[in-house]
């Protein structure tokens, strides 16, 4: 029986207009439609496996406003069994330390063996939260896992490290980040969509996980941000069309740049 | 003068550039030390800045993850009080980064293209939302631990004092969990590391799977090869070679798409590049909306005639 918490992030669609709201430069939530992080559902998809070739169960944890609910329902959408959403307008604001002391106190408060993260969110993007939620719990953490699979109680695990793949061997609790290349997260089903609906979702504040508002939010992050600045848009370069001459043109450019 | 701890990268003693680059910065703040687990040339650390040199020469520090490390270089920070901490911004600085920030109490800043001190406050800048934003950021509690790209300076030499100090450390069993039990180092591909190359030449599906006239460019450019999602998926170059959102982030002076449509996966990861050139038969492609100048072609026409009229300039 593995018992897997996978937490998730409700993140403005990559596709979509980014930008910050220019009153507190915090991520404007308002403006661009929210998702399911695509990077988390390799996560979900991951624990799944797990589950699936054992036994076990999936949890899915977000914290974020009450449209991050629909990260969670994704998840158990693709199959995740239950789903705990933390909300209060008090977290609003946090940066990645703060972030992280809640999904730790949020993680203590359930039964777990594996904790599954994305390798990173695609806005924010900083890839820390689960090392740091690993620090905060005292356990150890393995990242950019490529590979996972569960013997017993052995998690085996191939991770692209910086300089070199490395083989991983784990017992006992665990934090993992999962990349793109564990493979394609699946689609809910017809029958997923409809099972979701009956699937128990808790909703949490900071008192429930005995978090004091003044350890989180914007006003007690421990770095801000002075300033955003759109980045000009690209003037129109030139583009020619290949008449037998393209590769010529192109040195010819690339040498007025002095790069030949 | 103030001590800045600088978090070294080096591989089988070299140090790398991007570590040279955080020496660098860390002199526009105060007085560099050099943080080194395993083995570097001491002698270049010296040269680029480095005032100290903290060794720790622990076996300990190879067979585990980044616990170790974080462990060491926290307590160390509890001991000197650093006036900042600067790390390279990859997969496993910025880890020890974090573990590091949370266990000092400080503030953490990851990805920096820049860092400034003005009127005694460190301020950073990010690159956010796939290039499409830029942001100033500042660190507000304890001793700032900030992870930087690589790209970010010119290194610049400074011959300080270099002297080196072995640390030993007992590192706790709670970070000696996770064993790696084979380490395959990566392959040596002869060329610049992507992430650090001032010139990238990439290839996509556009190649058909094959990289040789990217790689015929790339080379005589002294250039990186990179590839875009696509030509990972399809299994034609190892993920490390990956530049996106999933893969590397690359800032070069100059960066050769071809073949590659320019999704915004793609776009993520190459977009803050100084100037940037497309080969594409599709005149279509998203990927000409970027470019500094674009060729409407097949690769395999218009590649080998550039790298054959490189050759010739070259005499």
């Amino acid at each position: 029986m593995t018992k897997i918490v996978v937490a998730v992030k409700y993140v403005p669609d990559a596709t979509g207009d980014r930008t910050f709201d220019p009153a507190d430069n915090t991520v404007d939530r308002e403006n661009v439609d929210g998702l399911l992080s695509e990077l988390d559902e390799y996560a979900v998809e991951q624990a799944l496996q797990v589950v699936e070739a054992g036994d076990g169960e999936v949890t899915v944890l977000t914290v974020g406003p009450a449209d991050a609910a629909d990260a969670v329902r994704k998840a158990l959408q693709m199959g995740a069994d239950a789903g705990v959403h933390v909300e209060d307008d008090a977290i609003a604001g946090s940066d990645a330390i703060a972030t992280s002391l809640v999904l730790a106190k949020a993680i203590e408060k359930l039964e777990y063996d594996l904790v599954f993260f994305g390798m990173a969110s695609t806005d924010g993007g900083m890839g820390v939260v689960p090392t740091l939620v690993a620090e905060r719990l005292g356990l150890p953490a393995v990242t950019y896992a490529s590979e996972i699979s569960v013997d017993g109680d052995v998690v085996k695990i191939r991770r692209d490290g910086d300089a070199a793949t490395q083989q991983i061997e784990a017992t006992g609790k665990l934090v993992v980040s999962v990349t793109d290349q564990t493979g394609e997260a699946r689609y809910p089903s017809f029958k997923g969509i409809m099972a979701a609906k009956k699937k128990p979702v808790d909703e949490w504040s900071l008192a429930d996980l005995g978090i004091d508002a003044a350890e989180v939010g914007l006003d007690n992050a421990s770095s801000k941000v002075d300033s955003t600045t759109a980045r000009p848009p690209r003037t129109a370069g030139e583009i020619v069309t290949d008449e037998g001459d393209g590769g010529i043109k192109l040195v010819e450019f690339l040498a007025s740049k002095k790069f030949v | 003068m103030s001590e800045v701890l600088v978090l070294i990268d080096a591989a089988a003693g070299k140090v790398t550039k991007p570590s040279l680059e955080l020496l660098t910065i860390a002199r526009r703040i105060g007085e560099p030390s050099a943080v080194v687990f395993g083995e570097a040339d001491t002698a270049v650390l010296a040269e680029y800045g480095a005032a100290k040199i903290y060794s720790y020469a622990d076996s300990v520090y190879d067979e585990f993850l980044v616990a170790p490390k974080a462990e060491a270089l926290a307590a160390l920070v509890a001991e000197k009080s650093p006036v900042a901490v600067l790390a390279p911004s990859s997969a496993e600085g910025k880890e020890i980064a974090a573990r590091v920030a949370l266990k000092s109490g400080a503030g953490l800043i990851t990805d920096a293209v820049d860092v400034a001190v003005d009127g005694g406050t460190i301020t950073t800048t990010q690159s956010v939302f796939a290039g499409n934003f830029t942001v100033a950021a500042q660190v507000t509690k304890g001793a700032p631990v900030i992870a930087v790209k690589p790209n970010a300076a010119a290194p610049e030499a400074a011959p300080a004092a270099g002297a080196v100090e072995a640390v030993s450390f007992d590192v706790t069993d709670a970070a000696k969990q996770v064993k790696i039990v084979a380490s395959e180092p990566r392959v040596s591909t002869g060329r610049p590391e992507l992430t650090e190359a001032a010139i990238v030449v990439s290839g996509g599906r556009g190649t058909g799977g094959d990289f040789s006239e990217v790689e015929a460019l790339a080379d005589v450019l002294g250039a990186a090869v990179g590839a875009s999602r696509a030509a990972v998926d399809s299994g034609w170059k190892p993920h490390t070679f990956q530049v996106g959102q999933t893969g590397k982030v690359v800032s070069p002076q100059l960066y050769v798409a071809n073949g590659i449509s320019g999704a915004i996966q793609h776009r993520a990861g190459m977009q803050t590049s100084k100037t940037i050139v497309a080969v594409n038969k599709d005149e279509e492609a998203p990927i000409f909306e970027l470019v500094d100048f674009g060729v409407v072609g097949d690769l395999k026409t218009v590649l080998p005639q550039a790298t054959e009229e490189i050759t010739k300039r070259k005499g």
